[in-house]
């Protein structure tokens, strides 16, 4: 696929193969109309209509957190600001009170009032709305995860005043709030939710073109809301979001003009987008971790001996040279569970060292844990084949292969859907890769969805007191840092359990055109649209 | 004639029936929970998904599933995509596009395609002839993509000519390129077929007798040599018009257009049954018609074919 490097005499033949059979086509060139303050970029089809409630993937997130402000919103660096809410206070970070900014509009003239959140998230909660975003109400009191019932735990006091009980402590709550399942909703959206999702009312940023700017497959037209007063004010006059299938095609666009911002780079462009784009890329770290797990109710990877071996495993693998040589410096090597966009991010937790290629002590584990039962077979790590994975797992398998002596491979499943249904149904004869990205940047949301004994992503069954005490502690902490604090020490338990092999945290790469500016990727990998310009 | 096209036209429910069934199968048999792979690492709460299998009624034996398709399918409603749009709104925005494109490409390889074979058979050996096929060797031992990647860099990236990209209308002008790249290895193969029955044909016996007659070359190769030469071509051209529609992904993903390849295989990537059987039948239908359509040409171009009734 590096078309790009087929060299001059090869463009020149096809290009002559070309002319000849078109005869010499003319094309014609783009006919620009001038609406310079547009800014375009890629997106993907949503999921689901724009319901924020129901928008749990990349492609609708987008989209509606650029046409909604919620309480709060995150700035580049994953730091909340207030949109809606003036305040958010607890004295025991259980009992929380909102209170609401005044003069918030909806773009169809309703007020931004206390009831269009709780109603929004009593909506986004109830069991038989099947919301995908609905466990992100699971710690206010009331929630249920089979049956209908109120969220008991929010009351409005007044028009602009709410209070939360949430079931359990949690210091770091309000990092939740800029997440797009706590948005607001007008009281038109109840009438018809799937219309709505069509044709979504918010009050952000932007709002749609108008009825209809979701083209279905094709894209979405969003010009700025000038009722919005909020701290992302646009610096543009709007966004075109274009639906790609393939990024390749995107890529393309972005080099003929015709798009202005893409927030990722197609694989066959890693080596040469630094140079297709001087001064007009970005490479950093995002909120996405990656590594792969290795299941409990596996022969040989439990209790002492699985300890060891996962140790073993994990220093067997040469992180610095699998992201430069396969990824060329699009990922970068692992130190914790988290990401180092997430604030609490640490490369110098207790017991990191067992995520450095070490080929001698990784020997040495091995050995102790053959000493207790002598292991047989082969290694495997099982990935999806439609997703690009083949490359960096075989490298992994090798490195384990090449140090610890023992047959490594990798087990291709033919889609993501296969390989889900043997790692819920505890059938995986191996390692699976396993990944997460970030919902909101707090170090709880890597960790507690994934490791807590019994939470919803936790497949491999891990199970340890001291990291679910660990966790609890640190949800209850009085203030943010006490809680980053308990959180790290619930990861240097991790450390020594391994119950997921760290691998990297994925970067976000992205390029841009000449004709815009201010281009800044934010912490969630999406670029900060409201603050991009166009020069012309 | 008519017996025959009526004949052809019954044997089409059978075929209908038949496809469907094993494409609903197929797309049951894809390993996997669907509704739970759609969300990927983040899984919603477990109720959650239960709710939304039921409501694809995935809860249900597979030959429940495709009688309710069917049903269903007979009242006009061809089912819903996994975000819940009717899959005929996604019908009725993918085949337009992919049908403007397949015809764009079939007249281009069909015209060009003709001319130059036709050219390279009179002018055998000659210069002319070496170099078509030359460059048909080219295309078809190129592969799609590159050629897709090669004239996108070169004539949208580099010269700008054309667009690097479609747009949502997809005007004609711009589904020019795309439809060359799809064009290319079609081409190459008329351009070799239409060559090598142009020369057999120029020896036969009935174009000497032709030019026995006296009538003028250009009579004798326009209506005797072409027209003879067109049989295995059109037979290539309709089998082609299939291919074209349904295997357009590669060029429809480089071009960012919104087809029906890329829905395809987007829907059965998902596993949606309702989507790819919808998808298929209309194609089946399309293959049939195809074919049909070529096997009446036949009596038009070679006079000694007849239909048996």
């Amino acid at each position: 696929m590096k078309i790009r490097r087929l060299g001059i005499p090869a463009i020149a033949l096809a290009a002559a193969g070309a002319l000849v059979l078109s005869g010499c086509a003319s094309g014609d060139a783009p006919a620009e109309s001038d609406t310079a303050a547009i800014i375009t970029t890629n997106g993907s089809e949503p999921q689901n209509p724009l319901v924020p409630t129901n928008t749990t993937e990349t492609g609708g997130g987008k989209i509606t957190t650029s046409i909604f402000a919620g309480l709060v919103s995150y700035n580049a660096k994953g730091e909340i600001e207030n949109e809606v809410a003036k305040s958010i206070e607890s004295d025991d970070a259980q009992n929380w009170t909102v209170t609401l900014n005044d003069g918030w509009e909806f773009t169809d003239g309703e007020a931004v009032t206390a009831d269009s959140f709780v109603d929004a998230w009593n909506f986004g909660a109830k069991f038989s709305n099947a919301q995908s975003a609905s466990y992100f109400f699971d710690n206010i009191a009331g929630f249920s995860y089979d049956a209908d019932a109120e969220l008991t735990g929010l009351k409005v006091v007044d028009e602009s005043t709410f209070t939360v009980e949430l079931a359990s402590p949690e210091a770091d709550w309000p990092l939740r709030l800029g997440y797009t399942a706590f948005m607001p909703l007008p009281s038109a959206a109840y009438e018809d939710m799937e219309a709505f999702g069509e044709n979504p009312i918010g009050n952000g940023p932007y709002m749609l073109a108008k009825e209809g700017a979701w083209e279905h497959e094709v894209g979405i037209d969003l010009v700025t809301n000038p009722e919005y007063d909020g701290v992302r004010k646009p610096a543009n006059g709007g966004l075109n979001i274009v639906f790609y299938a393939s990024m390749d095609a995107a890529y393309a666009d972005v080099q003929g003009g015709n798009l202005d911002v893409l927030d990722a780079v197609p694989d066959a462009a890693f080596e040469s987008y630094e140079s297709d784009f001087p001064d007009r890329f970005v490479n950093q770290p995002a909120a996405i971790f990656q590594g792969f797990n290795m299941p409990y109710y596996l022969e040989h990877w439990s209790g002492e001996e699985g300890k060891l071996r996962r140790a073993a495993i994990s220093m067997s693998i040469d992180r610095k040279e699998i992201t430069d040589v396969i990824f060329q410096g699009t990922r970068t090597p692992a130190t914790d569970f988290t990401s180092p966009v997430i604030d609490g991010y640490s490369d110098s937790l207790k017991g990191a060292e067992v995520l450095e290629y070490n080929p001698k002590e990784a020997k040495a584990k091995w050995a102790e844990a053959d000493a207790i039962a002598p292991y047989t077979g082969t290694f495997d790590l099982a990935y999806n084949s439609d997703g690009g994975h083949a490359a960096w797992v075989d490298a992994v398998t090798n490195s384990i292969k090449n140090t610890l002596g023992i047959e490594a491979i990798g087990k291709p499943y033919p889609t993501f859907a296969a390989a889900l249904d043997d790692r819920s149904a505890d059938k995986l004869t191996g390692g699976t890769r396993a990944g997460w990205q970030g919902d909101y940047p707090s170090l709880y949301n890597f960790l507690a969805p994934l490791y807590q004994t019994g939470a919803g992503s936790n497949y491999e069954d891990y199970t340890s007191e001291e990291f679910d005490a660990l966790l609890k502690e640190g949800a209850a902490a009085s203030s943010v840092e006490d809680a980053t604090a308990k959180y790290q020490e619930a990861q240097e338990v991790l450390l020594a359990d391994l119950p997921t092999i760290p691998l990297w945290y994925s970067n976000v790469s992205g390029v841009w055109s000449e004709s815009v500016e201010n281009v800044v990727f934010g912490w969630d990998s999406v670029p900060m649209y409201t603050d991009i310009t166009k020069s012309e | 004639m008519i017996w025959y096209t009526g004949k052809r036209l019954l044997q089409m429910i059978p075929v209908f029936f038949g496809a469907t069934l094993l494409i609903y199968f197929m797309v049951f048999s894809l390993p996997g929970d669907p509704i739970a792979a759609l969300y990927g690492d983040r899984p919603p709460a477990p109720g959650v998904i239960e709710q939304i299998r039921a409501q694809y009624n995935l809860d249900k034996p597979f030959i429940v599933q495709y009688f309710i398709y069917i049903g269903n399918f007979f009242q006009g409603d061809l089912g819903t995509t996994y975000s819940g749009r009717p899959v005929s709104d996604v019908m009725a925005k993918a085949f337009p596009i992919t049908a403007r494109l397949a015809l764009l490409a079939l007249a281009i390889e069909a015209i060009f395609g003709i001319l130059v074979g036709l050219v390279a058979g009179l002018r055998k050996g000659k210069l002319f002839d070496t170099s078509a096929l030359v460059v048909s060797l080219l295309l078809i031992s190129v592969p799609t993509f590159v050629i897709g990647f090669v004239l996108q860099y070169v004539f949208a990236v580099k010269l700008g000519w054309a667009r690097t990209t479609v747009s949502s209308e997809a005007p004609l002008s711009e589904l020019l390129l795309p439809a060359l790249v799809l064009a290319s290895v079609s081409f190459a193969y008329i351009v070799r077929l239409t060559r090598a029955s142009v020369s057999d044909n120029l020896s036969a016996d009935f174009v000497r007798t032709a030019t026995a007659k006296g009538l003028s070359r250009r009579r004798v190769v326009g209506v005797h040599v072409l027209r003879n030469s067109l049989v295995p071509v059109v037979t290539f051209l309709g089998v082609d018009l299939g291919s074209l529609m349904v295997g357009a992904i590669v060029t429809e993903g480089i071009f960012n257009i919104n087809g029906v390849g890329g829905t395809v295989y987007k829907a059965i990537k998902l596993g949606e049954g309702p989507t790819v059987v919808s998808f298929i039948a209309v194609m089946v239908v399309i293959f049939v018609l195809a074919n049909l359509l070529v096997d009446l040409l036949y009596a038009a171009l070679d006079p000694r074919i007849r239909y048996a009734k």
